[in-house]
């Protein structure tokens, strides 16, 4: 975090209604995460910067506050509009600690660190994990994957478009940790699927 | 976040206006409801406000230092009311203040933008922040003087001296 | 176990009916004020700000207005409000070396830069009550005198002038600074937490407790060091403006206790210190307060743990009056199935017992009539 003053477009493009927006983002978040595989469309309620989606945004607005701690990857870490627009929009803390992180967003989906190295949660609490929101190119045009899991009846099927080659690997590895691990939400411009630890993952139909 | 806060505090009030605005926002915290809206009503060429985050009421957890001067602690809760507002003047004003007054915080606001506009800065200071800062002066004053008149005056009765 | 039954709906919205009744009492009488509240009962308004953790004295005074002027009851209404609030962020420390000061007096140094300052205090009074205050009679204006101006430092730093008394408390630099309210109660505590927990602990816990070291209960000789009321001023760090804004003012009061101690192995004979902070004026709390966070000091500085306000458990777990009485409350709810089952087990064990008393007996009659 900087202690320079935020560019004044930080302070735009927050929800109109915060309390409704909220709640009906927190509502779609759960229902992705409860429905592994499901895409939720999302309306375009925040305006973040360009190098956020505005899904993206909302999820922000809606789950980040002052007790989480968020990891930026380089690409959004080094845009001062959005580490502006996300301080003064959820004032959450940022912070350079993979390990310390609650939430993780990750623009550049190429460079997806290892899932390994964010917070993995204790077995006593699995939940302090860090949650991944990763910005993808799309969910549709991808390689397809086949979901199978609690949530799933028999097998759901996604095809996001640009998720690294290695992602199917570490996710096979974050299984092995549950109860530890971490959750991810895959984000397009359209909307979000959520990948909660739980999930199987297998390419091909 | 401690690393923030340290360089928040490390960094030099190299900006003259930084610290001039602050010691503003910190006279407009203390005015009273009355004191802000009277002043807004009275403003001459009001300009349009929209609305950018709040007023919303929130928590500050208040810390406090171990014996006074060590370690901090987490001493309890305060209410905190903040807004951000924009001025159809595009200038845009943040208040932040101790209770849950959400109006007396918006009109904050407006008056911290129309302080940032170097044009309507000297009127801000003139009706508004001047005299709210000479009456907390003297209430202080006051305050202490009142305090001063229970101050202990020993004398000695007996000398223990031969 | 729990069995889910219904009934009583009415009973139960009748009962808030008649509640609201009776707290307004007689009709004919005006309705007390927030205001009034603030302004004439304020010394219950800062227990109700102290122990429930949040300063704000028109929400206290109506918490207080709303429980018919039961402290715990006020403060479980404060504590329920706060959970509903956003939080915006940590301040940064008070200081009350710069604090607007009403009241400060020191026990050990009768001279002192800043003098001594009684303030509106208790102390002096005859405890007589006073037939004036039946009515609502002219209340003469304070006295005033020329206040001294400049820096009234606290008294820990005129004994640390010669290093006889330990320093203020610090913790290891990459000590993250510990709240409850975020995070479960972990013992042992670092001090930091447990100051969190004695500043909204229950007064007449921690007054018992203060009372039994002075008693003997875990030797303490404590020595009031100093004891200052006032105002201090309330800053946070904005990130979004890069620099600090003054909320406001909060008052509150502090007691440095100073206690004896002997020196161990590996530190020189010095005093030690106890501290109290807490919301509002509340002198009793705070030296309380300070008395109890000495002898929870016991294992850091080497004592032996004789006494139940050395137990930092103990004393952290029953502190908490809205925890304390949540528990001891809930015993009034409905447990017609748990105690059914105790019923039905005592029964049993009563017809076991009989059976056996029965038993030997006639085994004592046949062994009488062997004889």
């Amino acid at each position: 975090m900087t202690a320079r003053a935020a560019h004044a477009s930080a302070f735009q493009g927050g929800f109109a209604d915060p309390v409704l927006n909220a709640q009906a983002v927190f509502r779609q978040v759960m229902n992705a995460l409860a429905r592994p595989g499901t895409r939720t469309a999302f309306e375009g309620l925040t305006k973040p910067p360009e190098s956020l989606f505005a899904s993206v945004g909302s999820i922000a607005a809606t789950l980040f506050d002052h007790d989480t701690k968020i990891w930026l990857d380089p690409l959004l870490s080094q845009n001062e509009a959005v580490t502006g627009w996300l301080t003064f929009n959820t004032s959450a803390p940022l912070t350079p600690q993979m390990l310390d992180a609650d939430f993780a967003v990750i623009a550049d989906s190429a460079a997806l660190p290892s899932l390994e190295s964010f917070a993995q949660g204790t077995q006593e609490y699995p939940d302090r994990s860090t949650t991944l929101i990763i910005q993808i190119g799309a969910l549709e045009g991808g390689p397809e994957l086949r979901l199978t899991g609690p949530g799933i009846k028999d097998a759901a099927s996604i095809a996001p478009a640009g998720l690294p080659d290695h992602f199917i690997e570490q996710w096979a590895g974050n299984r092995t940790r549950f109860p530890r691990g971490v959750d991810v939400i895959l984000a397009a411009p359209e909307g979000i699927v959520g990948l909660p630890r739980t999930v199987k993952i297998e390419t091909g139909s | 976040m401690k690393e923030a806060t340290d360089q928040l505090r490390n960094q030099e009030p190299s900006d003259p206006d930084q610290a001039a605005r602050q010691q503003a926002m910190a006279v407009l915290a203390r005015a009273s409801g009355d004191e802000l809206s009277e002043a807004w009503d009275a403003w001459p060429d009001r300009p349009e406000v929209s609305p950018v985050r709040g007023p919303e009421t929130g928590l500050v957890m208040v810390r406090g230092r171990i014996g006074g001067g060590g370690a901090p602690f987490n001493f309890g809760e305060a209410t905190v009311t903040r807004a951000t507002v924009k001025l159809s003047t595009g200038r845009i004003g943040h208040a932040y203040a101790l209770g849950a007054d959400k109006d007396k915080v918006r009109h904050a606001a407006i008056f911290d933008a129309l302080w940032q506009d170097e044009a309507t800065r000297p009127t801000v200071e003139e009706r508004l922040v001047a005299p709210v800062r000479r009456r907390l002066g003297d209430d202080d004053a006051r305050r202490r003087d009142e305090s001063a008149a229970t101050r202990v005056d020993f004398f000695t009765m007996v000398r223990g001296e031969d | 176990m729990y069995v889910a039954v219904k009934g009583g709906e009415a009973a139960i919205s009748n009962a808030h009916q008649l509640l609201a009744d009776r707290r307004r009492g007689d009709r004919s009488v005006p309705a007390m004020t927030i205001e009034q509240i603030v302004e004439q009962l304020g010394l219950a308004v800062d227990r109700v700000m102290s122990e429930g953790s949040l300063y704000d004295k028109e929400l206290a005074a109506l918490a207080f207005k709303q429980a018919r002027g039961d402290m715990i009851e006020a403060i479980f209404l404060l504590r329920a409000y706060r959970t509903t609030l956003p939080r915006f962020g940590y301040s940064n420390p008070i200081d009350t070396g710069n604090m607007l000061i009403e009241r400060r007096i020191s026990a050990t140094y009768k001279d002192l830069p800043g003098g001594q300052l009684l303030g509106p205090t208790f102390d002096y009074t005859h405890r007589l009550l006073d037939p004036e205050l039946m009515g609502d009679g002219a209340v003469d204006e304070p006295q005033s005198r020329e206040a001294e101006t400049g820096h009234t430092p606290r008294v820990s730093e005129i004994l640390d002038q010669e290093g006889l008394i330990e320093g203020d408390g610090e913790l290891p630099d990459d000590h993250r600074t510990g709240d409850l309210t975020r995070e479960p109660m972990e013992f042992p505590m670092t001090r930091d937490v447990r100051l969190q927990a004695l500043s909204r602990g229950d007064e007449g816990f921690l007054l018992a407790l203060g009372y039994s070291t002075q008693r003997g209960y875990a030797r303490s000789h404590p020595f009031a060091g100093e004891i200052r009321i006032g105002e201090v001023e309330v800053e946070i760090d904005v990130p979004e403006l890069g620099f600090a804004v003054i909320l406001g003012r909060i008052r509150v009061t502090e007691c440095q206790m100073i206690n004896q101690f002997q020196g161990s192995a590996k530190q020189p004979p010095q005093f030690t210190r106890g501290y109290g902070l807490v919301f509002g004026q509340s002198e009793r709390k705070a030296m309380a307060m300070s008395l109890v966070d000495r002898t929870l000091r016991a294992t850091e500085l080497g004592e032996d743990l004789t006494a139940p306000a050395q137990d930092e458990e103990f004393v952290i777990s029953h502190s908490d009056n809205v925890q304390a009485t949540g528990f001891v409350e809930h015993l009034k709810l409905p447990h017609y199935v748990d105690f059914q089952a105790e019923l039905d087990l005592v029964r049993r064990m009563r017809g076991e017992f009989e059976a056996r008393q029965n038993a030997t007996g006639q085994q004592g009659d046949n062994l009488e009539a062997a004889e």
